[in-house]
């Protein structure tokens, strides 16, 4: 089963809200309302470039009111497989893109008695729409964003517009990093903790809360990869019979889809663990990027998570 | 309504000491004592972090009291029952910091009693941590009534509040702390097999 | 499509029957000569046009006296209703999700008015016209779980999702098959599934929480489960089984034909917008053996499965007292002629 239901949609604004962050608002094709979700989701987004199909997740900021519009917020990273630069440079209002429906992999428990949202640079889009959750449920909680300086507080101001002084920030430039230590040692029973940002900066925030002897059930983090590009290769699907080449600005999947088999998916991004797939054989050394095989599974050598993980060497053989 | 094998048991990992905790929070009940001198015997260190709620329920005359106050833990409650150790352990949860973990050892509906009121303060179930000592005996509600029946060791079990002779299903409710009971003769009324030591 | 909507019992004197009509659409569980465990999920595509499945929520005659049924459960026993707290949102949700799409698929009976989140809710078979504020509580005569499920066919649960796992913490359950939701409420899926065996030695149940987690807005899933009921009773549940239970024992060779229902649970699962939790909907249908024979190709087959039932599942499902005597019955009805793939009548 692939990513499911798809809805084709048309870009309505954007606004460029930091030097390298633009917020992209996306409205139906035929003009029906965007499906509610649920704070926490993201939506893949499907870029057609010149030759290739770049699928990228992205998580939802916000929905209209009227239903109308969702908003993504995008980085620029040109180190990347070009989905990113694609959807800055090449993407303008009127562009028409494809979408798939929400899904969630970062959901507030709703159990919790109280809500500690962290974000670090782009990775207050998820933490945006949780706090706008929490603030209509009437939940206790408090927001920490860290940013490189003002300039780059893409949701800065709107998040103190709308949430106040439960909301506190933290600029690199000034040497303001957010303190686990002092945050975390006198939350209430039954707090749970939201992360997203940097890798290194959950990394931290994880450890800070361990340290401060905050059980696992009780930390939550959305670890979203963009796939990584890298050294081509070529690509067997046994099943299919079909070979074909993984080119170094394609993911695995990517080139999967290319070739025109339906492989499945969800997160795009090494989470969810929906396009685990079976190594028949492989020349060369896999080069796993993802967060759901245990290192075990890694060491194996015969699972591989299609959408960010890929080969270094020269022939992959899938179960496909 | 024949079937017992059934494999909703709650597993009890046992009572090991969270070492990343900066507080533990233990319960006690019984020969549960003696799991508590197991694990933080292991962990001294954790001691001075550690308040210890204890009722000697049904190892009353044994002298675990006495070992668990040589333990020198930060704060140690002896109290007199199973409800009143609850109640306590509830004004405690009250004011409790996430940095807690809480264990209970003992017999199966105290570490049930101690788990509802860690959830009813926000504690995930799965960061408790449990170990079972002591008697076998069950709590089991009937399903027909919803009367609850401590201390249950045999299958069939006459229920204590409406009389209807209940099987004791092997199908526990972690919300309830208890034992689903079932009619054992509704298809064979007045066909009741001898009751079984079981849960001793 | 108007319904003509029944006057009937499902307790008592027992005056449940099913039409020509209901009979041919009666969603037959078995697609093969032989039954076991598996994980059989499909797409909730969709079906054949009149046929259960013809759309997401099926009402049919039986809605109205069904509903009568759940009224009566509710009054002898309310905790057949219960949701844990958390779950306020997921019950929102489930209106929207049942009161759209009755109203889509049967407009003659049932009109959803939305202006904002002030809605009006026409129940024409049931006399009710009420206006309410969505997400407010305090506009309807019920919580809004309960105020939904007293007015749709078929038994709720609401499922919730955290850490990697599915928790049955909210549910109008008064049609069950064995399994009390006063006891299970708060459960996790392991906990819950607990009572099935087989199903654990088998990984099924591994497999299909891995499956569930995943489960796509959107993207809804059903499966067909199925048990057998002597007297076409609604309420078999664990709370009243001291009352039906010795239905079990009065069966006999005369009246195995109108006493014996295959009883089919047509369940689906959607995951929800505002709540990402789970709705697990449990629809039952019920044929006694006279009716069922009626299409002769299920008189075959199902004389087949259940004379080759494992024990076990035999037991488990309840079977064990009448099935010898309804395995007699059917065989009078199987001629031993070969059978054609897939559920449907030939």
């Amino acid at each position: 089963m692939s990513g499911g239901v798809e809805i084709g949609v048309r870009v309505v604004s954007i606004e460029q809200a930091t030097p390298t962050v633009k917020r992209f608002s996306l409205a139906a094709r035929d003009r029906s309302p965007l499906p509610v979700f649920s704070a926490g989701s993201h939506v893949v987004v499907a870029m057609d470039a010149d030759d290739r199909r770049i699928k990228n997740p992205y998580s939802l900021i916000d929905r209209s009111a009227d239903g109308s519009t969702y908003r993504i917020g995008v980085l620029r990273t040109p180190q990347s497989r070009g989905g990113s630069v694609f959807m800055h440079d090449r993407v303008e209002v009127g562009s028409e893109l494809t979408i798939t429906m929400p899904v969630n992999l970062f959901p507030l428990n709703r159990t919790g008695r109280k809500h500690l949202l962290i974000a670090g640079g782009i990775g207050v889009t998820p933490i945006y729409a949780m706090a706008e959750e929490l603030a209509r449920q009437s939940f206790a909680y408090e927001i920490h964003y860290a940013m490189r300086d003002a300039a780059h507080g893409a949701f800065a101001d709107e998040l103190v517009a709308r949430h106040g002084d439960k909301v506190r920030l933290y600029r690199d430039d000034c040497q303001e990093v957010i303190a686990v230590d002092r945050i975390l040692p006198h939350q209430p029973l039954g707090t749970h903790l939201y992360v997203c940002g940097p890798e290194g900066m959950i990394d931290a925030i994880l450890k800070g809360g361990r340290a401060a002897g905050w059980p696992e059930e009780n930390l939550h983090a959305e670890r979203f990869l963009a796939p990584p590009g890298g050294s081509p290769f070529a690509l067997t699907l046994a099943k299919a019979g079909i070979t074909t080449e993984v080119r170094s600005d394609q993911s695995l999947l990517e080139a999967i889809e290319a070739a025109g088999v339906d492989a499945p998916f969800l997160c795009r991004g090494g989470a969810c663990g929906q396009c685990e797939t079976t190594v028949v054989s492989c020349d060369g050394e896999l080069v796993h990027n993802d967060h759901f095989l245990s290192d075990e599974e890694k060491a194996s050598g015969t699972k591989i998570m299609t959408c960010v993980s890929r080969l270094k060497g020269r022939e992959l053989v899938l179960d496909l | 309504m024949l079937v017992s094998n059934i494999k909703s048991r709650p597993v009890y990992g046992g009572l090991k000491v969270d070492v990343a905790a900066r507080r533990h929070l233990v319960a006690a009940e019984g020969e549960g004592a003696l799991a508590v001198i197991d694990a933080f015997g292991a962990h001294p260190e954790a001691l001075a972090r550690t308040t210890l709620l204890y009722a000697a329920g049904g190892s009353a005359g044994e002298d675990h009291a006495a070992r668990l106050a040589a333990f020198r833990p930060d704060d140690l409650f002896v109290m007199p029952s199973q409800p009143t150790l609850i109640t306590r352990l509830n004004v405690i949860l009250n004011t409790a910091t996430m940095g807690t973990r809480l264990y209970a050892a003992g017999v199966e509906g105290f570490i049930g009693s101690v788990v509802a009121a860690g959830m009813a303060h926000g504690v995930d179930q799965a960061s408790i941590r449990t170990e079972h000592r002591g008697s076998l005996a069950r709590r089991v509600q009937c399903v027909h009534c919803k009367g609850m029946t401590e201390n249950v060791t045999v299958s069939p079990v006459t229920c204590s509040h409406c009389g209807i002779p209940l099987l004791v299903r092997d199908h526990y409710s972690r919300r309830l702390g208890a034992f689903q009971g079932v009619s054992i003769d509704a298809e064979t009324p007045g066909d009741v097999p001898p009751a079984e030591e079981l849960y001793a | 499509m108007t319904i003509q909507f029944k006057n009937e019992t499902f307790r008592d004197d027992f005056t449940f029957s099913n039409s020509p009509e209901a009979i041919q659409r009666f969603p037959f569980p078995f697609d093969k000569d032989e039954y076991m465990y598996a994980v059989n999920i499909e797409q909730h595509m969709p079906g054949p046009a009149k046929s259960t499945t013809e759309f997401p929520i099926d009402i049919d005659e039986h809605y109205v006296s069904e509903m009568r049924d759940r009224a009566l459960v509710l009054k002898e026993d309310p905790l057949r209703c219960q949701a844990l707290p958390h779950m306020l949102t997921a019950e929102w949700d489930l209106v929207e999700l049942l009161m759209e799409q009755m109203s889509k698929h049967y407009p003659e009976h049932f009109s959803l008015t939305r202006d904002g989140d002030k809605w009006r809710w026409v129940n024409r078979p049931l006399g009710i016209d009420q206006h309410f504020t969505f997400g407010d509580t305090a506009t309807l005569p019920y919580p809004p779980m309960e105020y939904v499920t007293r007015q749709c066919q078929g038994d709720f649960a609401l499922i919730d999702q955290r850490n990697d796992m599915l928790w049955m913490d909210a549910g109008m359950i008064t049609t069950q098959a064995d399994w009390s939701l006063d006891f299970d409420i708060g459960m996790s899926w392991t906990e819950w599934h607990g009572p099935v065996p087989l199903a654990h030695e088998m990984g099924v149940m591994d497999r299909a929480l891995k499956f569930m987690l995943n489960l796509q807005q959107g993207r809804p899933v059903r499966r067909l489960n199925w048990t057998m009921t002597i007297n076409p009773r609604l309420d078999t549940s664990p709370e009243n089984y001291h009352k039906w239970g010795i239905d079990r024992t009065t069966v006999t060779p005369e009246n195995v034909g109108d006493k014996v229902h295959l009883r089919v649970e047509l369940q689906a699962l959607w995951r929800l917008p505002r709540s990402n939790a789970i709705v697990f909907s449990i629809r039952a249908y019920m044929i006694k053996m006279e009716e069922l024979v009626t299409v002769p190709k299920w008189g075959r087959r199902l004389h087949r499965v259940l004379r080759d039932l494992r024990p076990e599942l035999a037991d488990y499902k309840g079977l064990t007292r009448f099935r010898d005597m309804t395995v007699d019955y059917l065989a009078r009805h199987d001629d031993g002629a070969p059978t054609s793939p897939g559920f449907f009548p030939d």
